[in-house]
């Protein structure tokens, strides 16, 4: 196995598929001759041409509702949002055009297109650029979403969700893309809707997507080595659809759980979690289900505040605490 | 502020043009049938809206006719069709059945959306109609998809995609504007101009210095301006912009001339508030699309006034049957709502039966 960034998992997985299929194409802004806002498409138009990687103009709107219109006649476009940020602008095209239109036409059309981009706070962009719109994603159905922590599940999923007949936004993660995982050479691709327990554990469950799923594996070591608490470490991976069974049985378990989740607490994908654990899995449960969510504010720009506004491992380990 | 409309020269006929000029009889009688059954499908559907027996909105086609009928009539394997909320005469001339599109408007199962989508939902990818949008211009985008998507596969097609004149100040719209010059796609923006955005007339919504379509000229877009009240000019000016789409993958823009008679939906409480009753009226008598094209063709002898009794009866006929299809059609069953949502789930793959796809129980 080769020890390789996020980046370059996403890289392989978009330069595979295209090679792969003769219907996959990647637009956006400066993915093309720029190589990616975040080089996750480098070199991409250099293999591949102008044909298969195109640089877009600044109008999401445009752009991101070409595609789903092109996804209907049976292209299938990878859209880059330099951020998901962005997407609002482009908000009605995805919510009322990708998620309805299938269910509008009575199954008789439908978009496998892939949007995929950063969606994460915690580099001091501030509130415009730091958004983690996953829950509104859910709350849409007729759309999916998954949100890679690993370079292997970035490259596991991205694959799955080209390869998926419905449009599956992919949040991706700017402080994630330089860290490197070690992934295997021969081909692989990872179901939308499969959890993965990051780290076996007894006491607790610490139930994550995203970058608070490496938030929760960094809490549950400390945890084990201060505590003496073995956290289990449960990563959704796939918000939608979503692998329940995986979290009542890790709940079941361990009859705990925090929830660490970078979106914000109303609303948020925790909340549904919890929704769920109280639902199922009640009589499960030693201890109340507590959340560690991002504090509830705009996201803040000041470097000095912005890391404590995300979930931090010492906020997961007090959670886990009150309940151990 | 003065603005200035740009009309078509009225003397000009387009009768013997290219396009019209191998029209045989039969064709011009099919396009008068056309008109005559999206109005009656129209009206048919008005009496069951007023009955209560649909719900949420009807936006009527009815004055608009030679528009769909014209543009449509051009179409070929590779042209494709989107279109905004008042989407009912683009979807039966493209050919959609009447009695599934009568079924859709009063939510029954056998729709053409299978009940899911209402009046302004209607879709049918098999004849390359691709809907029935409700956001305002939110179909601008898509269509440009289209194009993109012949284009990509080397197909010689284009997109006709159309939109309002209210629908024309979306930024969406602008942004669909710009990549199609950009990229050179083969979409045909048809602004359907029937001078009101709802309860605002154009001269209250829109900025311009002649017509609509103008703006194109910033886009580098080639663009012209047809009366829609002409079958032959429609089709006439339609087909320039078809060809050069086919022959040059090149967008245009046509600003049809057009007008509606009802309220902008039938709830429209303001329907006769923003205009005057005898500008209705005029429309009417001097420019209904249908009432010009029988004469038409009349006065070419193509068809009698008895037979286009005879066959404006038996439209009202085959328009009554579909209601009475409509009518006598099973609600949706209630299971169908978790249908339709994901393809995956509904072709029950692998991935549609791997994690959790519906919540809430
Ligand atoms: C984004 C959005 N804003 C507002 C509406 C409400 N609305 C529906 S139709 C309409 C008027 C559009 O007029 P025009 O584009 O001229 O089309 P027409 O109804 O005349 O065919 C409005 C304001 C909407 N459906 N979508
Ligand atoms: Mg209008």
């Amino acid at each position: 196995m080769a020890l390789i960034t996020y980046r370059t998992a996403l890289n392989q997985a978009l330069a595979e598929e295209i090679i792969r299929d003769e219907n996959v194409v990647i637009i956006g802004e400066e993915v093309a001759q720029y190589n990616g806002a975040y080089k996750v498409t480098e070199g991409l138009w250099e293999r591949f041409g102008d044909k298969r990687v195109v640089d877009a103009p600044i109008s999401e709107a445009g752009f991101i509702g070409m595609g789903i219109g092109a996804s209907m006649l049976g292209i299938r476009p990878v859209m880059e949002l330099m951020f998901w940020s962005f997407a609002y602008v482009a908000w009605d095209q995805i919510i009322n055009n990708a998620g309805q239109v299938r269910y509008m036409s009575g199954g008789l059309i439908h978009c496998p297109i892939v949007i995929r981009g950063p969606a994460n706070g915690g580099t001091n962009v501030g509130a415009t650029h730091s958004h983690t719109p996953e829950n509104f994603i859910a709350n849409t159905p007729g759309l999916k979403v998954v949100c890679p922590a690993t370079a292997y599940d970035a490259k596991g999923l991205m694959k799955a969700a080209i390869r998926d007949n419905d449009p599956v936004c992919v949040m991706e993660n700017t402080l994630l893309y330089g860290e490197s995982w070690e992934v295997p050479e021969e081909e692989y691709v990872i179901p939308l809707g499969v959890a993965d327990i990051k780290r076996e554990g007894t006491d607790i469950s610490l139930i994550a997507h995203g970058r608070a799923v490496l938030t929760a594996l960094k809490a549950a070591e400390q945890l084990d080595a201060e505590h003496g608490i073995r956290a289990e470490v449960l990563d959704l991976r796939s918000i939608r659809p979503l692998d329940e069974e995986a979290i009542l049985a890790t709940v079941r378990k361990t009859h705990r759980a925090v929830l660490v989740d970078e979106n914000k607490p109303f609303c948020g994908v925790s909340a549904q979690i919890a929704a769920t654990i109280q639902e199922k899995a009640f009589d499960d449960l030693d201890a109340p289900v507590q959340r560690v969510c991002s504090l509830d504010a705009p996201a803040i720009y000041s470097p000095a505040l912005e890391p404590i506004q995300l979930p931090t491992p010492e906020r997961v380990i007090a959670k886990a605490l009150e309940i151990c | 502020m003065s603005v200035k409309k740009k009309k078509a020269p009225e003397t000009a006929d387009y009768s013997k043009s290219g396009i019209n000029a191998s029209l045989k009889p039969a064709d011009k009688i099919r396009f008068l049938s056309e008109m005559l059954r999206i109005r009656r499908f129209e009206q048919t559907s008005l009496k069951y809206y007023n009955q209560g027996k649909m719900g949420g909105f009807l936006h009527l086609y009815i004055g608009q006719e030679a528009v769909a009928v014209g543009t449509v009539s051009l179409m070929g394997k590779d042209d494709h069709v989107i279109t905004a909320y008042r989407d009912h005469g683009h979807a039966l001339a493209v050919g959609m059945d009447m009695n599934a599109c009568m079924a859709e408007l009063l939510g029954k199962g056998s729709g053409c959306s299978r009940g899911k989508g209402g009046s302004m939902h209607y879709f049918a990818p098999d004849k390359n109609y691709w809907g029935g949008h409700g956001i305002v211009a939110g179909q601008t985008p898509l269509g440009l998809g289209l194009a993109y998507a012949l284009k990509y596969k080397g197909a010689k097609g284009c997109c006709m995609c159309f939109l309002g004149d209210g629908a024309v100040n979306q930024g969406s719209f602008h942004e669909s504007l710009n990549l199609a010059a950009l990229w050179k796609l083969p979409v045909i923006y048809v602004i359907e101009n029937n001078q009101y955005s709802m309860g605002t007339s154009m001269e209250r919504s829109s900025a311009m210095k002649n017509c609509l379509a103008e703006r194109a000229e910033g886009y580098g877009i080639a663009w012209d301006a047809a009366n829609g009240e002409d079958l032959y000019e429609v089709r006439a000016k339609t087909w320039n912009a078809i060809s050069r789409a086919h022959e040059e993958c090149l967008p245009f823009v046509l600003e049809v001339d057009t007008y509606r008679y009802y309220g902008h939906s039938v709830a429209d409480a303001n329907a006769k508030k923003y205009r005057s009753a005898e500008e209705i009226e005029r429309y009417k008598t001097h420019h209904d699309p249908i009432r010009l094209w029988r004469k038409q063709l009349v006065d070419e002898k193509v068809i009698t006034e008895e037979a286009a009794d005879e066959l404006d009866a038996a439209v009202k006929q085959e328009t009554a049957a579909a209601g009475e299809f409509a009518l006598a059609a099973e609600a949706p069953d209630p299971a169908s709502i978790f249908e339709d949502v994901y393809w995956e789930v509904d072709n029950q793959t692998e991935a549609g039966q791997t994690g959790r796809h519906f919540f809430g129980d």
